[in-house]
């Protein structure tokens, strides 16, 4: 067995399945608390009926939500974008991103997904796509001025990882009970505010009612502001890992790096408030459209979807070094 | 890739398949019986160079190895405009065995340094005698060949690409899924 150069990166990895397992455990006890709240508490006091349909709702919702997001993934956010599926024939720009995208997946071993156009000027790509038979990556028209051809190379390689990664369904299954909680908190507000009073009438024995809806509010609330920055975490990872993916097929990840200075430093110019549709894509772009200021402070990156440029970057020149190590 | 490799985000890379190379030999003979496609001689390797300084000193010593043998036209290094590198060997028209030799040292010493995952595909080309081209395109990460037959300007002669896959489907693995068919255009050698 030959040699390889491609280490994986212990620690990140390590990282990755920590923070999984958090989020596994917070909706672990997201679900054994609602069920404590709603079947025992409520049972006792003899008042059980109360949370149930708002619970069933929300979860219903909730799959629903999240079933659509994952199965339609593709067309939302080719839509969102305002892409277009390119094929080879329709202009040069298209021509060069199948003939790129044609060798990485070759490289790779992986089929080729589709291939899109987005014409918006602000330079960034992304990947979409429930699997890899109906996945999607697209360009912008501004990515595809601004790079050379082997920036461009080292960035459609990064969304190629995106799908063979999995990353849609990896982050819509993450996602799916911080949504759920969501919901519950919100359905919760509503039936207190209009469902209260009703209930007050024809049922005397609604003191215990209030007090469990409102657990349930704060269960969930607690549930989604945990489960959200644990998703974000899991987010960053999850691009410093399709980074190093697409530096080490291409092997070059000193062009990656170039890619990212130059996005990056385009997308800071930029003003924030016209990119606000941009906003539900973030997740899958190679660098989010809505990027803060320069310097952002640590607070900052705790809500980021994707880690900071100076910490891509010194990844990168790890890989590097290790891929210039003199053989033997 | 598995389920634990895609959720924690890791990326194997795949390792090359050189093994049914050397059945191009065999493929050229039949091509001469069943057809007018005659082997140029030439025939490439193409990979994705790596940055640094390791893949840079294995490429030097790929390219003397090859040019140390007696009496050979030496080797031409080109780089297309995707970054890819492309060795191209020349030998006698109806030495095939000897071109797949060297095609194949190529290979194990990139594979031997550790950048096996970098390999794209190998081509050997064919002429007929309308000058039609004929590439035959090994892809190392499937251990699958497909015929290329490109024409004037980016068109390829998808009618001809078809009759070849039943020509040489005893001989070769043909790649079955006709996706992964990826043009080269303008590959170096044919």
């Amino acid at each position: 067995m030959a040699r390889t150069r491609y280490a994986s990166d212990r620690g990140l990895i390590a990282r990755m399945g920590a923070t999984m397992f958090l989020l596994g455990l917070v909706f672990t006890g997201f679900i054994i608390a609602l069920y404590f709240v709603l079947f025992w508490y409520g049972h006792r006091h003899g008042n059980g009926g109360s949370g149930d349909g708002i619970v069933v709702i929300s979860v219903l919702i909730g799959l629903a939500v999240a079933f659509g997001g994952y199965y339609w993934s593709d067309k939302i956010a080719i839509n969102t974008a305002r892409a277009q599926i390119v094929t080879p024939q329709q202009g040069p720009q298209a021509a060069r991103l199948h003939a790129i995208i044609d060798r990485v997946c070759a490289l790779a071993d992986m089929p080729k997904p589709r291939v899109a156009i987005s014409p918006m000027s602000m330079p960034n790509a992304f990947a979409t796509g429930r699997s890899s038979k109906v996945a999607v990556v697209c360009a912008t028209q501004g990515l595809l001025t601004k790079l050379d051809d082997r920036e461009l190379e080292g960035v459609l390689a990064h969304e190629l990882s995106h799908v063979a990664h999995k990353d849609v369904a990896v982050m819509t299954i993450a996602s799916f009970l911080g949504i759920i909680a969501a919901l519950l908190v919100r359905m919760g507000f509503y039936a207190e505010l209009f469902g209260g009073g009703g209930r007050g009438r024809s049922n005397n024995n609604n003191s215990s009612a209030l007090p469990i809806m409102l657990i349930v509010m704060v269960v969930g609330m607690v549930v989604y502001a945990v489960s959200f920055l644990l998703i974000r975490l899991l987010s960053r990872y999850r691009e410093l890992s399709a980074d190093r993916s697409g530096a080490l097929l291409t092997g070059q990840p000193s062009a990656l790096a170039s890619a990212l200075v130059k996005v990056t430093g385009d997308m800071a110019r930029i003003p924030t408030r016209d990119l606000r549709q941009a906003e539900p894509l973030n997740a899958f772009y190679f660098t989010p459209a809505l990027s803060g200021r320069k310097g952002q402070t640590s607070l900052g990156n705790l809500f980021s979807t994707h880690p900071p440029l100076e910490k891509r970057l010194a990844q990168l020149e790890k890989i590097s070094r290790q891929l210039g190590r003199p053989t033997s | 890739m598995g389920f634990l490799d895609a959720l924690l985000g890791r990326t194997k890379m795949p390792p090359p398949n050189l093994d049914n190379l050397f059945a191009l030999p065999s493929a050229a003979v039949t091509l001469q019986v069943a057809s007018e496609f005659r082997p140029t001689g030439t025939g490439s390797v193409c990979f994705r160079a790596a940055e640094g300084r390791a893949f840079s000193d294995i490429e030097h010593d790929v390219r003397d190895l090859l040019n140390m043998g007696d009496n050979k036209t030496p080797v031409e290094v080109t780089e297309d405009k995707y970054g890819f590198t492309w060795l191209v060997c020349h030998h006698a028209a109806d030495d095939v065995e000897g071109l797949v030799t060297d095609l194949h040292a190529v290979n194990s010493s990139l594979e031997n340094a550790g950048f096996g995952p970098q390999l794209l595909c190998t081509i050997i080309s064919f002429r007929d005698e309308a000058a039609r081209r004929l590439g035959l395109v090994y892809l190392y990460k499937r251990g699958t060949f497909y015929p290329f037959a490109p024409k004037a300007g980016e068109n390829r002669d998808n009618a001809l690409e078809l009759q070849m896959r039943g020509t040489l489907g005893d001989d070769l693995k043909i790649e079955p899924d006709l996706e992964r068919w990826f043009p080269v255009w303008g590959a170096p050698g044919l």
